[in-house]
Formats: structure tokens, C-alpha cells, sequence
């Protein structure tokens, strides 16, 4: 049986156009995806049982479910500040009962967004975002920047689907209608396929975009000679390209986020965005990893008012990145319990932060063995989403999509674990 | 001979691909190893698939190096993973983001082995 128009469940593409062939219940074929993707929905080895121990040194011995979930439960009602990280691997109906866990046992409620597009929040939050839909882009983006961001390895497809050979109503010739140009540190694979690598120094992309900013205001008489290694004449060069757009789009990532100033890059990004809607048509997007980590924010936002870093202790949402995200958490050696579900900490947090993850409890939901395995007393093994599980997710435009499931598993989902966790913890405390 | 460089971390299709195969000799070639340009190389004496030894005020790690003539001088890139975390910072600036970018860092030339995912893990317990 061939199953048309599946979404993929690896990244913020969600892209919804794969062929997936299914026999006997086992995936035997997936055309249209890129390498991860298919390789995602083909499946690993995966954890086959519940596991615990009492030391982290301790081989595991396999328990039931049941013995499991209420072992969690009780490290959840003996913490004062337990950690409940990851989320953007799985759909947002088991987001929604993530929530109401954190509510009742007092959680730091934070998504993959801590290491990844966190301070993009910050820096909406700041300044807003004019933005659109990956639709929008490919039908009318003719001038395309990458800032910070290889989408040839990191989002294989997008730039067939949405943003460089796409053909749209507006750019029907597709690559020949479209100036690509990258900024980024290193020439990547993407600046490779760009008409304009603009190659900045490590860390100064605030001093680049400021840059771009007074050049757009035809303040090019106030720009050095030389701006984060990249000329005044490149520059202004560029700045009147932007201008001269019909529709002109910035795709951002890890380059700017990760990198120092972090939030504040983000922030006059947005700025420079709208100058330029002062003379044309710009939008600014980040390029989202984990498949549902925009639904992460989506959910927590609509249930808390915050996308991440959010401190349920308090009886009501409280968030302060720098003091409520994982890693300031852990550095400061506030928490008593770390809960791990649809992200691997242990695998891209910096190891000082992890050899703090050593020191209390951890639980793990995943149906993967990673490195948060390793740092993990219990582990629940789950179905995969997406492939296992049908449910909802948002591409990293905050288009909501319904993934499909693709084959059926013994595994309970993430939701009906959270469910359960969260009916043991309140028969535990005694409340209804 | 010490080169002086700033480390970045990133993602790579291989290190997606292996993603939630992490236990697998394969997530180990797709995220354990650094990647720098032949001058620098050059400049340390080693060669492609030797091991090298990169440090940081936050840690240090071994893992074989790679040619990428994309990265400028002083440049030096290991995909984003357990092998990069080992020598990035903790430190989140006051807005929750660790420090996966811009780190100094020197790498130098090592006969030391490489670990596997699990001792670099097993290292923090």
C-alpha cells in the first residue's frame, strides 16, 4: 500500500508531499524525502522496554510500564524544581497535557527553542515580525537571503519547495527568477549555490546588519571603509539590491542566534526588515529544526502567555530567559529532577550542563536510545509521531498541519504517558 | 605547535540522518570530528582523519580532522552533537542560549583516541 501526501516529521519544513510505502505494517519505501527525512520515517533500533536504575552507573534492568510511570511520578511529587525539557519532537495534543503536568507539579516548562530559536522569541517580543507564509515566499521572493543558516544540510528540501528553485505565480522561472545571497562565517554548501556570499567575522552580524540599516537610509556616508570583514561598497551594493526587490525575504538561523549578541541580532534584523518595507516588500523568518518546535511555541503561548523558559512554581506562568531556560537552571544547580520528552538534552546541551543533569534524577520519554539515555534513571519508551501517531503540528511559517500515522505499535503514545504520570502524581498528592 | 581558532557547532545532513541513532558508529562519523581549512592544518602538522585535540575554557575533546577549504583561517567547525558540546560554554548571556558559536578554542595535534558517545557521556557522570 502506497500512503500519498504524507508530511514529514523530521524538520520545520514539514514537508507534505512524501510517498510512503507500508507492508504489513512496516515501512518498505519512502520517495520524495530527503536523506533525513526518509531516514526518520524508515526507523531506527529503538528502545524496547521500560528501563530504570538507581545509579547512572547501574546497567538497567526492564520494568513494566506501570512500575515506571509511577516511579516518575513520585521523583515528580518529591521535587521542588523539576526540569521538563524537549517537547518539539512530538505533536501538540501531548504538548497541551505537558502543561497541565507542569501546572500541578510546579515545573520549568522549556522546549528545544532554549538551544535553538530562543532568542528569536526574544527578539520578537522586542520588535515584532513582519513576516508570511513559506507559500507566500516561493510564489513571489525575488531577492532570497540565507543569514546564518544552511538549509542544504539542515533543510535539504526547502530550497526545492519554498525558497530557491521553487517556481511560483511570480518567479514561474524559479532559480533564474530568484538573487540568492548567504552571509554566514564560512562558505557553506548554500553560499556554494548563492550569487552573493557575503562572508562576515565570527560574532559581528549586529554590526553587519547595523550596517545594512544605514545604507538602506542612504546613510552610506556614516559606514568604515570595512564593516565585520565585508566592504562599504559590498554593502551598499547589496542595500540598493534589497531596495530594488519586489518581494525580498531573510531567512535566519542558528548563525545569528547562537552567536554573540544572540537576541539583540534577531532584534535589529526585524528592524532592518521593516526599513525595507518602507520601499518594498521584506519579510523575515527563522528556520525552525525539530518538525514541531513551532507548535511547542504555539501551545505554551496559548496556555501560558510564553514560548519557553516558563517556571509553573509559582501558581502562575512566570518567565525569564536567562534565569528560567534549562541551561541557566542547571548552571545555577536549582533543580531536583530533570524530565526529558521529544528532545535530547543530554546530546545538545554544553556538557557542563549535562554533568549537572548527572547529579539529580532524570526521566526519559523517547522511543530512541541517545545520550539523555545515558544520564536517564527511568526511561519510557513512546511511539514516533508523526509516523506512529497522528496529531498536530506547525511548520516553522506557523502553518498548523495534521500528520498522518503510518503504521501501527505496541507503544503507548507520549500523551497517554503524560496522562498517567499526571493521574499518579494528583492520586499521589490526594487531590482530584 | 598550538593553532589558535574559534570554534562554531552546526547541523550537517548526516548528523540529521543519524539523529535518533545515536548510539550507532555512524552518528559518531556524522557528528564526531572537526573540520578546518588546509592552512590551518598545515599549520598544526596533521592530515585528514587524524585525531586532533580541541580546547576551550569549558572543555576539551579528541576527535579525527576533516578538510573544509569553506572555512576561513582560524575557523574551526565540529557538527553540533555531544563531541561539540564538550568545549562549548554553559554560559547563556542572560537569555537562556549556551554558547554553541564563537568559542576561542586551540586545536593541536594528538595521538589520543577519540571517544564514543557513551564515554563522553560516561566522562560527565
Amino acid at each position: 500500500m502506497i500512503i500519498k501526501d504524507v508530511i514529514c516529521p523530521f524538520c520545520g519544513c514539514l514537508c507534505d508531499d512524501l510517498a510512503v510505502e507500508v507492508e504489513n505494517n512496516k515501512v518498505i519505501d519512502v520517495k520524495h524525502a530527503c536523506k533525513i527525512g526518509a531516514a526518520k520515517i524508515r526507523g531506527h533500533n529503538r528502545i524496547e522496554a521500560p528501563m530504570m536504575r538507581e545509579s547512572k552507573t547501574d546497567e538497567f534492568r526492564e520494568v513494566s510500564y506501570d512500575e515506571a510511570i509511577n516511579e516518575a511520578a513520585k521523583i515528580f511529587v518529591n521535587s521542588k524544581r523539576p526540569l521538563m525539557y524537549g517537547w518539539a519532537s512530538g505533536l501538540c495534543e501531548m504538548m497541551k497535557k505537558g502543561v497541565l503536568l507542569a501546572e500541578e507539579v510546579g515545573g520549568i516548562l522549556d522546549n528545544t527553542a532554549s538551544v535553538c530559536h530562543g532568542p528569536s522569541a526574544l527578539g520578537v517580543q522586542e520588535k515584532g515580525i513582519p513576516t508570511g507564509t513559506l507559500g507566500q515566499f516561493a510564489n513571489r521572493a525575488d531577492v532570497v537571503i540565507f543569514w546564518g543558516c544552511n538549509p542544504v544540510q539542515a533543510h535539504p528540501r526547502h530550497m526545492s519547495r519554498y525558497s530557491v528553485f521553487a517556481k511560483g505565480f511570480f518567479t514561474n522561472r524559479g532559480r533564474k527568477d530568484r538573487k540568492i545571497v548567504v552571509v554566514d562565517v564560512r562558505k557553506t554548501d548554500t553560499a556554494e549555490m548563492a550569487d552573493e556570499y557575503v562572508q562576515v567575522n565570527p560574532g559581528e552580524d549586529y554590526k553587519l546588519l547595523a550596517a545594512f540599516r544605514a545604507a538602506v537610509a542612504d546613510k552610506a556616508d556614516v559606514i568604515p571603509d570595512t564593516v565585520a570583514g565585508v566592504s562599504k561598497e559590498k554593502i551598499v551594493e547589496l542595500a540598493a539590491a534589497m531596495k530594488g526587490a519586489k518581494y525580498g525575504i531573510v531567512y535566519f538561523g542558528m548563525g545569528v542566534t547562537q552567536t554573540r549578541c544572540k537576541y539583540k541580532n534577531i532584534d535589529i534584523a526585524v528592524s532592518l526588515t521593516t526599513d525595507l518595507n518602507a520601499y518594498t516588500k521584506f519579510s523575515i523568518i527563522p528556520m525552525r529544526g525539530h518538525y514541531n518546535v513551532t507548535g511547542a511555541g504555539q501551545v505554551f503561548a496559548w496556555e501560558t502567555g510564553y514560548v519557553n523558559g516558563i517556571d509553573m512554581s509559582r501558581g502562575a506562568p512566570y518567565y525569564n530567559p536567562g534565569e528560567t531556560c534549562s541551561n541557566d537552571m542547571l548552571m545555577r544547580e536549582e533543580l531536583d529532577s530533570a524530565f526529558v520528552i521529544g528532545g535530547d538534552a543530554g546530546a545538545h546541551f554544553p556538557a557542563q550542563s549535562i554533568a549537572q543533569m548527572a547529579k539529580i534524577p532524570v526521566i526519559q520519554v523517547d522511543p530512541f536510545h541517545n545520550p539523555t539515555t545515558e544520564m536517564a534513571n527511568i526511561v519510557i519508551p513512546v511511539k514516533v509521531s508523526g509516523v506512529e501517531l497522528a496529531g498536530t503540528a506547525y511548520r516553522m511559517d506557523s502553518v498548523c498541519l495534521r500528520m498522518r500515522k503510518l503504521v501501527d505499535v505496541d507503544f503507548p503514545s507520549d500523551e497517554e504517558v503524560l496522562d498517567k504520570i499526571l493521574a499518579k502524581v494528583k492520586e499521589i498528592k490526594g487531590v482530584s | 605547535m598550538k593553532l589558535d581558532a574559534i570554534f562554531i557547532s552546526g547541523r550537517t545532513v548526516n548528523q540529521g540522518v543519524n539523529l535518533e541513532n545515536k548510539s550507532s558508529t555512524a552518528y559518531f562519523d556524522a557528528a564526531g570530528y572537526c573540520e578546518m581549512n588546509s592552512t590551518d592544518a598545515g599549520k598544526i602538522s596533521t592530515d585528514p582523519g587524524n585525531n586532533v585535540k580541541v580546547t576551550t575554557d569549558f572543555g576539551n575533546v579528541v576527535v579525527p580532522m576533516r578538510i573544509c577549504e569553506g572555512n576561513p583561517d582560524g575557523l574551526i567547525f565540529i557538527p553540533m552533537g555531544p563531541w561539540a558540546n564538550a568545549v562549548a560554554s554553559p554560559d547563556t548571556a542572560g537569555c537562556g542560549m549556551p554558547g554553541f558559536k564563537g568559542i576561542p578554542a586551540t586545536v593541536e595535534s594528538t595521538d589520543e583516541k577519540a571517544p564514543t558517545m557513551p564515554e563522553l557521556m560516561a566522562r560527565l557522570k
